[in-house]
């Protein structure tokens, strides 16, 4: 014990055990460290090596560049002539040929308008304006025409990547109030609006999106009143909607608990009613709050709309199949269709995980 | 006026709007439904449950010939519903909890090896890998005339993996109650030895007396009771494989689908939930001289449960609902059974409200069984 009193005053005692082992100095400890560690290192890149391999071998090695469909067969690597034969099929299914220009430039204008307004500092009252007077409106002329002299084209031939978007984007802008709308009958204090509001969520969230869509393609022309027929389209992005309500009223309920209650009795005691309170003062605080997890809710949206290809409508999935079954390159490019859509599909979900992180950063460097 | 300002009326009568609102709804769609069904005539309730059904099911978790009625189709698609997803659960949680630990470890290579896959995983559609999958299955085995005899008896081809079955003529029984008694005895010995261990500090060889208590009544029936079994060789015929245990490549697809994008899932899970053990656990056990392996075993993931359990459970629900992409490959599960019934009958309200239900009842029977297990691992405070 003696020692240990002149800890302090003797440092040359513990001098020794304060230095780090030497072997942890060296960068390549973190990977050949211990015997273990090293055999880790080893397999992963052994790992990394073969798939390495495999896909550089498929992607380049083996793969045809030019050429047709019997040379393709003749090769075991990947047939990029099916890529650049197929390409405009696979991005605007049967869009008119001759007018698919439109949609290119629909597509573009809506990726750049998203890039714009994915900047916090251009949010705003006008930048809701702008999408709803400008360019809205003007995706919905380029794609559907018929004034300006441009071809009406019938939602029966929208396809491809367009539709994609369509459906997870305007499902997630039309859920959004919805949701808020469902969230706030959630936390109601009056039971029969509690009730329906909760019923609805509950039930929605608790059966899968592909029998939300049955319902809208099989059951809803059931309920519909002779002669009234709903474009098959309009019923998809409705079955969407709901769906995604139901889960964005989960988020927004964390956000709106999150809020202290102290906000809405001072909201009380300056005398507001209850829609102000909530839209001046805890909606905004609480849909900040949500604003990244509903980016990512928006992710799995966009991927989920993969599945109306299960009721024949022709999303980005489903051109990307119907060209690989074309007779001509029947049973050729079997993988070639599917790894380019989830190389596609691949980067705008990354991407906006990104964009999911850069705003829980935003929000925490300078709001809390 | 005055009325109209008092809360008590004006809640009133927003909940009397709203209800109204949605009973006239469902009231209008009601009459209009009937209306359009006695028009295309198309019989209305349940009754067609007790009909044959007339339709194979190339995959049955529990026996079913096409002679069998609607209802018992539909209870195929519900077991194979729950196989499917039950077994993608079970894989995937493993898998999923072992990349999860990977993905903090601190060997770089490691570390983002699993980062990658995760990536991967979460960033395409799982409709997508499912189609990949089952296409790669189908496209990389060879036809069934030329099946790849792995062992004797054992066939791999694109209509799947056959192999030799069991068929119990008697005493499949009687070995199953002696299981479960066996492990039950098993459970019940290791809980009152570590209880021991803990009181007394007196060491048992817990591991031999378990094993001893699950073998013993297995050892026991196997030499007292009736058993007969025989063994079902598949033989392959000119044009398909005849007998044995059929895995088929769209269950496989399916499977392996659901698994890895579950395991994708709950690596985030488990990852989020060890980093938000406090760094001090570490480092106390560190200073105890635990190793890193014991320290995460038996400080950090005993902690870590409590973050990890409830949107484990989401995960889990996600899963099962996820195995309803089935009908895009033709695993008969119970929305693709349903969907044929659909389309035999033309009862398309009665098919779909069935398999809402069935759904809606099995999540929320999800959900208590995992809330029973959260209050179980939450922290108990005195």
């Amino acid at each position: 014990m003696a020692q240990f009193e002149g800890f302090v005053a003797d440092p040359t005692l513990m001098a020794p055990a304060a230095r780090p082992p030497a072997r942890d100095r060296t960068w390549l400890s973190a990977y050949f460290g211990t015997p273990g560690n090293a055999a880790i290192t080893i397999l992963c890149l052994g790992t990394i090596f073969g798939l390495a391999k495999l896909a550089i071998g498929w992607l380049f090695v083996d793969a045809i560049f030019s050429g047709t469909p019997a040379e393709c067969k003749a090769s075991s690597g990947a047939c990029w002539p099916f890529l650049s034969a197929k390409l405009r099929y696979i991005f605007f299914g049967f869009y008119p040929f001759d007018e698919q220009w439109r949609p290119l430039t629909a597509m573009l204008l809506f990726l750049g308008a998203c890039g714009v307004s994915m900047m916090p500092r251009t949010w705003g009252r006008a930048l809701a304006a702008v999408w709803i007077v400008v360019i809205l409106p003007t995706l919905y002329i380029l794609m559907a025409g018929g004034i300006f002299g441009l071809t009406p084209v019938p939602t029966t031939q929208w396809g491809g990547l367009p539709l994609s978007f369509m459906l997870s984007f305007v499902g997630l802008a039309c859920a959004l109030p919805l949701g808020i709308a469902l969230a706030l009958a959630r936390a109601s204090s009056l039971p029969a609006i509690r009730v329906l509001g909760v019923g609805f969520i509950e039930i929605v969230r608790g059966v899968p999106l592909i029998s939300i869509l049955f319902m809208a393609t099989v059951m809803l022309p059931l309920f519909m009143p002779d002669g009234i027929t709903i474009d098959k389209l309009l019923r998809a992005q409705v079955a969407i909607i709901l769906f995604a309500a139901a889960y964005i009223a989960e988020i927004v309920r964390g956000g709106l608990q999150a809020v202290p209650k102290g906000q809405i009795e001072a909201g009380h005691s300056l005398g507001l009613h209850y829609w102000q309170i909530m839209r001046k003062i805890v909606l905004p605080q609480a849909l900040k709050k949500v604003i990244p997890p509903l980016v990512g809710l928006f992710i799995g949206f966009f991927q989920d709309t993969t599945l109306v290809t299960i009721v024949g409508l022709l999303d980005f999935l489903d051109t990307v199949r119907t060209a690989m079954r074309d007779p001509q390159w029947q049973g050729i490019a079997v993988l070639e269709g599917y790894v380019f859509a989830a190389v596609v599909y691949f980067f705008f979900s990354a991407l906006m995980g990104a964009y999911s992180r850069f705003l829980e950063q935003y929000f925490r460097t300078t709001h809390d | 006026m005055s009325l109209f300002y008092d809360a008590r009326i004006r809640a009133f009568l927003y909940q009397t709007i709203a209800i109204g609102a949605v009973v006239f709804v469902a009231w209008m769609m009601f009459s209009t439904a009937s209306a359009n069904l006695a028009k295309q005539d198309i019989a209305t309730g349940f009754g067609f449950l007790a009909r044959q059904a007339g339709f194979v099911i190339t995959e049955t978790a529990i026996a079913y010939e096409p002679t069998d009625t609607f209802g018992r189709a539909i209870l195929v698609g519900i077991a194979n519903t729950v196989k499917v997803s039950a077994l993608a659960v079970f894989f995937g949680t493993i898998l999923g909890v072992l990349v999860g630990i990977g993905r903090l470890s601190h060997n770089p290579v490691l570390s983002r090896l699993m980062l990658a896959y995760v990536e991967a995983l979460r960033n395409v559609p799982l409709l997508l890998y499912l189609l990949l999958w089952y296409s790669l299955i189908i496209s990389v085995f060879p036809p069934v005339k030329q099946a790849i005899e792995m062992l004797p008896g054992v066939f791999l081809s694109n209509s799947g993996l056959v192999m030799p079955a069991m068929r119990w003529a008697s005493g499949l029984e009687a070995l199953v109650i002696a299981l479960v008694v066996g492990t039950v005895a098993a459970v019940v010995v290791t809980r009152v030895l570590t209880r021991r261990r803990i009181a007394t500090g007196k060491e048992m060889p817990v591991a031999t007396i378990a094993a001893f208590a699950i073998l013993l009544p297995l050892t026991l029936t196997l030499l007292s009771a009736d058993i007969s079994v025989s063994l079902d060789v598949p033989e392959l015929g000119r044009f398909r494989l005849t007998g044995g245990y059929h895995v088929r490549p769209e269950f496989v697809a399916l499977l392996i689908g659901l698994t890895l994008s579950a395991s994708a899932n709950v690596a985030e899970i488990v990852r989020a939930g060890i980093q938000a053990v406090s760094k001090g656990q570490w480092e106390a056990a560190t200073a105890l001289g635990l190793p890193r392996s014991r320290t995460l075993k038996l400080v950090i993931l005993p902690q870590a449960l409590r973050i990890i359990v409830p949107p484990l459970t989401n995960t889990y629900l996600t899963v099962f609902k996820n195995s309803s992409l089935a009908i895009a490959i033709g695993y008969p599960d119970l929305v693709m059974v349903s969907n044929t019934i659909m389309n035999q009958t033309g009862q398309a309200i009665e098919a779909i409200a069935i398999f809402m239900a069935v759904y809606l009842g099995l999540s929320i029977l999800i959900s208590l069984v995992m809330n029973w297990y959260n209050a179980r691992v939450a922290l108990r405070e005195r």
